[in-house]
């Protein structure tokens, strides 16, 4: 008897608390749409932060919110995550050329001799908050890699020899958080280029050209070569410091030998052979 | 030293006792040689930078307004030398950082004919009390202990609030420097009347004079100056880094406790804190209508041939007073602006004095590195030793992990960086780094709560 009385008592309080739960639940059920779930499914889960929202969770909530994707574009997927976000939401979505973090400065240990010795707590912002750096220029990279401990995908690394982080092409999402991480503004977003073909000015030292030069071989200075020389008007000239601006720019290469200090990066494209006939022609064909 | 003071007033909380190293303090004031170039920023203080009021190729004598404050918490600049404008250029400060700067260069020492450069003592104050602050704020003057606040801001007194005491500090509490001991030393009988100058401007008649007991020639000499004058009272206080802290000296002198900061100032418990080097600044603006054109810097350190005081025109290239105390020994490894606690290395002997520099310390290279940074074994050593009562330990894991919000909740923005938790740490963590980090970032998330 004891034993169907044991389990009697105990199967009605569990029926009984069974109700009531179902009862709570139905109480404060919470709606939630499905298409929540399934764009999430197709974002990275990264939770990087690149959308300007702070998960990938938060992220597809809002486009659900929102219903629409006009300004809701996911950089670290790209155009095929957000087709693929587009065919869930039935909704069109914004085609966006990929980006790449670039490092815009080439102050190497041989370019950019270091003046004096800090000491202090080994992060870039601290040094920053301290003086204005332990080389002459007070505008270029630390090198003490605040930006490669914010990389949540593993695509940088310090490279010994230089000083200088180095971003890996294939793992970088164009994220941005090196570029929120570093104290002095050096890493750029900016359009990776067709064939990842790309032209920029290395530098941010906005000191006058005498003075930028002699704190780094390679600094800009400001003498507007490149701006005389760029045939679509993408080069401007700021506070003695170049900038392309990559929207404007065609990759003509023009203002790269120009540069007396080779200041001006270019990268994957094939060696030249007469550069300025190729030059010319390609100039015309666009013009 | 003697200790003839037992009964040496503090502050109650924290503080540590680094070694003095008073190396200078039997040398007096030497006049430094006036320099081919002197270099004036134009924002030696805190508050907006001045406008400069001349031009290229002007020529200027000592004394002629240079460069004009611009707004309420601001300081002018005057010319200290006589010569000819060579440029307004950008010219790297403490900081490395470049700032805006007046180049003149010398020619001959002739000075304004307003000013009067004889040694004779004026006793009378004939000026009102508006008119006091008034030649005050014309003079440029700055606080001269280091943070280069604009003193006439200190005596315009808010409404609603009510000076009571005048708070002198001759604490100078950082190891190494005495410049303010000599001052003591040798200009007593100016301070005197500088300190009645300031009551005058105050409109109150009570001063305390805190003065560290390492310094007991110092305290003697002013007490035989003030006699039987009842407004102005010598106090003896231990000798007990930050003593000169404006919280710790109001704490010491007068027992009252300065709310925390932001806005908390010493004005809200009835005290106007001046240092006694800007004293001696402001009798000789009041009494000899001279503006602020030069200070009294230490040279010190163990290896430099003579540590000496000097009395340097400001904008003088700190090269030519290492060169004028002995030149730069060979195994100098840090020149610190400023004292070792609070000062500021260096990374170029080209820059300039300012206002706000009250000593140079050059470093052998033995002491002047950082042990490595070992793991915190929680000893509490930083938080028994902290004289605002914060948790040094625990604010810099915070700020190192990026918990700012929790940061603020433990009070970091009342820390005033006097480096003991630093100084004290057995496993040599960069405390004060990471907590400097910490403000900066509190400070400028409150301001975009703010704007929001």
């Amino acid at each position: 008897m004891t034993l169907l009385y044991t389990i009697l008592s105990l199967s009605i309080s569990g029926i009984v608390a069974a109700v009531i739960l179902y009862l709570i639940a139905q109480q404060f059920k919470i709606d939630e749409d499905p298409r929540i779930d399934e764009v999430e499914n197709e974002l990275p889960l990264a939770n990087c932060g690149a959308c300007g929202y702070p998960g990938c969770r938060n992220f597809a909530e809002a486009i659900v919110k929102a219903n629409s994707l006009e300004e809701f574009y996911c950089p670290v997927g790209g155009n095929e995550c957000m087709a693929a976000v587009s065919r869930v939401m039935k909704l069109e979505h914004a085609k966006k050329d990929p980006m790449i973090a670039v490092v815009r400065c080439n102050g190497t240990l041989s370019n950019c001799k270091k003046t004096s010795h800090y000491d202090g707590a080994k992060t870039c912002t601290i040094e920053t908050l301290t003086y204005s750096g332990d080389s002459d220029c007070s505008f270029g990279c630390i090198g003490l890699g605040e930006c490669v401990d914010s990389c949540p995908f593993d695509a940088m690394y310090m490279d010994p020899k230089t000083g200088l982080p180095v971003i890996i092409e294939e793992k970088c999402t164009s994220c941005g958080n090196c570029v929120k991480a570093c104290p002095r503004n050096i890493i750029e977003i900016r359009k990776k280029g067709p064939k990842s073909r790309r032209v920029w000015v290395s530098c941010v030292n906005k000191e006058k050209g005498g003075v930028a030069r002699k704190s780094c071989l390679v600094a800009c200075i400001g003498c507007g070569k490149c701006v005389n020389v760029c045939p679509f008007d993408a080069i401007t000239l700021e506070n003695n410091l170049a900038y392309i601006d990559f929207e404007k720019c065609k990759l003509c290469r023009k203002c790269v030998p120009v540069c007396p200090t080779k200041a001006i990066h270019e990268c994957h494209f094939p060696p030249r052979k007469k550069p300025e006939n190729k030059i010319d022609h390609n100039a015309k064909v666009t013009t | 030293m003697r200790d003839s003071t037992i009964n040496s007033k503090t502050f109650t909380i924290g503080g540590v006792h680094p070694d003095d190293h008073k190396l200078s303090a039997d040398q007096p004031i030497k006049d430094m040689p006036l320099p081919e170039t002197v270099y004036l920023h134009t924002g030696q203080h805190i508050g907006a930078p001045a406008k400069p009021v001349v031009e290229k190729g002007q020529t200027v004598k000592v004394g002629d307004l240079i460069a004009q404050s611009s707004g309420f918490i601001s300081a002018s600049i005057h010319s200290s030398v006589s010569g000819r404008v060579e440029k307004i250029d950008q010219v790297a400060d403490v900081t490395g950082h470049k700032r805006q700067t007046i180049i003149i260069r010398v020619e001959g020492d002739e000075w304004n004919s307003q000013i009067d450069r004889s040694d004779k003592l004026k006793g009378s104050i004939d000026l009102k009390a508006k008119e006091i602050i008034e030649r005050i704020n014309n003079a440029g003057i700055t606080g001269l202990g280091g943070a280069a606040f604009p003193s006439y801001v200190k005596l315009m007194v808010p409404d609603g609030k009510k000076a009571e005491f005048l708070t002198i500090n001759a604490a100078e509490c950082e190891p190494y420097l005495t410049a303010d001991h000599r001052l003591m030393l040798e200009k007593g009988k100016e301070l005197i009347i500088g300190i009645e100058i300031l009551l005058k401007a105050l409109n109150i008649d009570h001063a305390l004079v805190g003065i560290e007991n390492n310094k007991v020639d110092a305290i003697e000499t002013l007490q035989s100056f003030i006699g039987k004058n009842k407004r102005i009272q010598i106090i003896p206080l231990k000798t007990l880094y930050p003593q000169g802290g404006e919280r710790q000296l109001v704490k010491a002198l007068v027992d009252r406790e300065i709310p925390p900061p932001p806005k908390g100032l010493p004005i809200d418990v009835g005290c106007v804190v001046f240092n006694i080097g800007t004293v001696y600044a402001v009798y000789e603006a009041v009494q000899k209508n001279k503006p602020l054109v030069e200070r009294i810097i230490t040279v010190t350190g163990k290896t430099i041939k003579n540590p000496s005081n000097f009395k340097v025109r400001i904008g003088t290239p700190i090269s030519k007073l290492i060169e004028a105390a002995g030149g730069m020994p060979k195994n100098t490894g840090k020149v610190i602006s400023g004292g070792p606690m609070m000062g500021k290395a260096l990374n170029s002997i080209d820059i300039p004095v300012t206002k706000g520099m009250s000593g140079l310390l050059l470093l052998p290279d033995s002491e002047s590195t950082r042990k490595p940074v070992l793991n915190c074994i929680r000893c509490g050593k930083c938080v028994t030793k902290c004289p605002l009562g914060l948790e040094p330990y625990l604010i810099m894991a915070l700020t190192e992990h990026g918990y700012f919000e929790r940061a603020h909740a433990e009070k970091i923005l009342n820390c005033c960086e006097c480096g003991c938790c630093t100084y004290i740490c057995p496993a040599n963590r960069p405390l004060l780094d990471y907590i400097r980090l910490g403000k900066t970032t509190v400070n400028k998330i409150l301001r975009e709560k703010e704007k929001k």
